[in-house]
């Protein structure tokens, strides 16, 4: 197997807080091979989003601190790297775009400012040829009139529109990979759809790495080869995504996938969890999953001993004392190609090309 | 939850006009129309009219549910905030078992809210920070003179087990609940008056995955025991299928089209309920749905396009304009983009009309069948 472009190794990270210490990730270990889509879900708290921060040192200090671990990328660990050095990592071979693109753009700057600015930092390049990057950026993530946008300041566009922005500054610099933090779940699911195949193209396109965090399986199981399930600051589940939708290994990814409704399923009642998720305050002792699991059956282990990622086969791992028989997943490994190509519409090809071809582009 | 926590509740029969005339519907809504003036100016000038509800009409059965689906701006929360008179409507009629809610005076009107309920989307901000628990549910029974003293936090504790919190909670501050357990408060409030119709704005969407099933359950059990009517407002199409009778979906301030929940998920019609059930990502890693990807955004409901609002990014036309004779079709410009459409389209807002297939199947489209 080719070598992985990103390698998180058991990273711990604390935060000190009035209440005393407390660790929203702890030993979170995976890999994102290149042109692979990762994912992690989870609900609000479970540290998914930290874990995305502290891959680019984005935590602030104090404080928050990264106790253990290394990040490692293409061989070389992001958190022993100096300031001045890792500032040439953030943007240029790794970037991030977040939920929210209304705070994530600075309102008194042009937009064309603010994507000139990496480009100019990261590249070496005249102001004029900058500025034709810039435009050909948002050319890129299907703006009309790029070269007028550019002159305009964020409060002129609406939310999607501004999505595609960040996502224009994300990859102007050619990253090796990105990280795309909640990147719809401000937006309307037509818009989503347009900024997820959106996200797609452009990935196929570059050969670029993706970690996608999201609390939505929908959004995971369309977009990601591999996932990993977070509960309660670490990962409970990893797997590819044909393997965790198919035969989920962890109660809390089981009833994670039965409580939610989808279409067309017009059954009475939603299962669901009991209990809520727990506060990085005071997680249960053991397996932090146990308060809310059917599986336990009054086993003791489970609130005593805290379950170790295993292999429950073949490239699938789970951390549970109870992990029933599986029957023997086929060989699967993580799929670096995408399997999911943008599908024809119903009504021939008239909606499916949100983007113009970049044949098309003439400046 | 407990029987002793339901029976006490239904023990306190409220007086008031519970009972409807026979086979008429709960809520029934006619025309409503709600525009938001535009002021411009030194002497802010009405320049215009956001028109963020445009002709909505529907009924509510008692005990069912309906459902309100569309995306963000297309009128849908200011639907459930007029029908309850939150936010003035410009026109149109609400019935309430027969009664004019518009037509009423206020008093009358004060009187008639304990029938009529809502539910918040956001379940931090919708509940005052500096009450207790016990007295943001006991307070609309006190106002309405249902109880007071021990038997109105006898009634509080009731409502609290009821929606599955631990009655001692009532001493407690709102800030010390987690989200899906606000939400439950939001709920014990809005049962306090016994209402026989609620509005549920967005109840679930700030809710994590593993609580929103719960709050769901709870909702619908509540439903059945209780015989309330729901007016389910929501932007998650999964989870208004899941819990409606009937759905209605919106567009720039009009119902574009209104079905049972399973004919409406089944049989589509209206090209824009088409391309919405399309673009929600399935939870299923080998999708067998075909996707319609809509171009551009919804327009802004200040200079709606005209005819039918939904043209410039409907894939239907343009491709029944592909066959139709010139006369028939106009050239129109969205965006950066140029493409032929029916002109009828263009100039005529389709009614809603009954489709083929299932009775009361009705869209508002001048291409769909």
């Amino acid at each position: 197997m080719a070598q992985p472009l990103l390698e998180i190794r058991d990273l711990t990270v604390g935060f000190d807080t009035d209440r005393g210490w407390i660790v929203p990730v702890r030993n979170v270990s995976f890999c994102i091979y290149p042109g692979q889509t990762a994912a992690l879900v989870g609900e609000s708290g479970c540290g998914k989003s930290v874990t995305a921060l502290s891959i680019l040192r984005l935590i602030a200090e104090p404080p928050g601190r990264i106790l253990s671990g290394q990040v490692l990328m293409e061989g070389r660990d992001l958190l022993a790297l100096p300031e001045t050095q890792m500032r040439s990592v953030r943007g240029k071979d790794i970037a991030m775009i977040f939920q929210e693109p209304m705070t994530s753009l600075n309102p008194v700057f042009t937009i064309g400012d603010q994507i000139m600015e990496a480009i100019l930092l990261h590249q070496h390049v005249t102001a004029r040829e900058a500025r034709d990057i810039a435009e050909r950026s948002l050319y890129d993530v299907g703006i009309a009139d790029p070269g007028r946008r550019l002159n305009e300041y964020p409060h002129q566009m609406s939310g999607g529109m501004r999505q595609r922005v960040m996502i224009a500054m994300a990859l102007s610099c050619k990253p090796k990979l990105l990280i795309a933090d909640e990147p719809t779940t401000a937006l309307d699911v037509t818009i989503q759809a347009q900024i997820l195949e959106l996200l797609r193209k452009l990935q196929r396109q570059a050969n670029m790495a993706m970690l996608l965090i999201t609390h939505d399986l929908g959004v995971v199981a369309e977009n990601a080869d591999v996932v990993g399930v977070m509960y309660a600051s670490r990962i409970v589940e990893y797997a590819t995504v044909e393997d965790l939708f198919d035969r989920p290994a962890h109660p809390y990814t089981e009833g994670l996938f039965r409580s939610v409704p989808k279409l067309g399923n017009l059954a009475e009642r939603l299962a669901t969890i009991p209990g809520t998720v727990p506060n990085p305050a005071h997680f249960p002792s053991g397996c932090k999953f146990h308060p809310r699991c059917h599986r336990m059956e009054g086993d003791a282990k489970c609130g005593q001993i805290e379950p170790s990622l295993r292999e429950v086969a073949g490239s699938h791992w789970a951390a549970c004392h109870h992990v029933p028989n599986h029957a023997s997943s086929p060989e699967t490994s993580p799929r670096l190609d995408h399997r999911r190509e943008v599908v024809a519409m119903a009504t021939e090809d008239l909606g499916a090309d949100v983007l113009p071809s970049a044949k098309e582009y003439r400046p | 939850m407990s029987d002793s926590g339901t029976s006490s509740v239904a023990a306190v029969e409220y007086a008031g006009s519970r009972q409807g005339r026979a086979g008429e519907p709960l809520v029934k809504v006619e025309d409503l129309r709600t525009w938001f003036p535009i002021r411009r100016g030194v002497f802010s000038q009405t320049v215009g009219h956001v028109k963020a509800v445009d002709g909505v009409s529907f009924t509510v059965q008692e005990s069912k549910t309906l459902g309100l689906v569309g995306e963000s701006g297309c009128g849908k929360t200011t639907v459930g905030r007029s029908i309850l008179r939150l936010i003035p409507a410009t026109s149109g009629k609400v019935h309430y078992r027969g009664d004019d809610l518009f037509a009423m005076p206020s008093g009358e009107l004060r009187r008639m809210r304990r029938h009529m309920q809502i539910i918040f989307q956001d379940p931090v901000s919708s509940l005052n920070p500096r009450m207790t628990v016990g007295n943001i549910i006991g307070e609309p029974i006190v106002v309405h003179g249902i109880a007071k003293g021990k038997a109105k936090d006898e009634l509080v504790a009731s409502l609290l087990e009821r929606v599955g919190l631990d009655p001692s909670y009532a001493v407690r501050y709102p800030h010390e609940f987690s989200g899906g357990q606000r939400q439950r408060i939001g709920i014990a409030r809005a049962l306090a008056l016994s209402p026989d119709f609620i509005v549920c704005d967005e109840p679930v969407s700030a809710l994590d995955v593993s609580i929103q099933s719960q709050i769901l359950n709870l909702l619908d059990d509540l439903q059945k025991e209780r015989k309330i009517a729901y007016l389910f407002i929501a932007h998650n199409l999964a989870v208004v299928e899941h819990c409606s009778d009937e759905v209605a979906v919106m567009y720039l301030g009009r119902i574009v089209e209104k079905a049972t929940a399973e004919d409406l998920y089944a049989n589509p019609k209206h090209p824009y309920t088409v391309s919405l059930l399309s673009a929600v990502p399935e939870p299923n890693p080998r999708p067998a749905r075909k996707r319609i990807v809509l171009k551009g955004e919804v327009p802004s409901p200040s200079n709606p396009p005209t005819g039918c609002a939904f043209h410039p990014r409907c894939a239907l036309t343009r491709l029944k304009a592909g066959v139709a004779s010139a006369a028939e079709t106009m050239e129109v410009r969205s965006g950066s983009e140029c493409f032929r459409v029916l002109s009828k389209c263009v100039q005529e807002v389709p009614p809603l009309t009954e489709k083929a297939g299932a009775a009361g199947h009705v869209a508002a489209c001048w291409v769909a069948k």
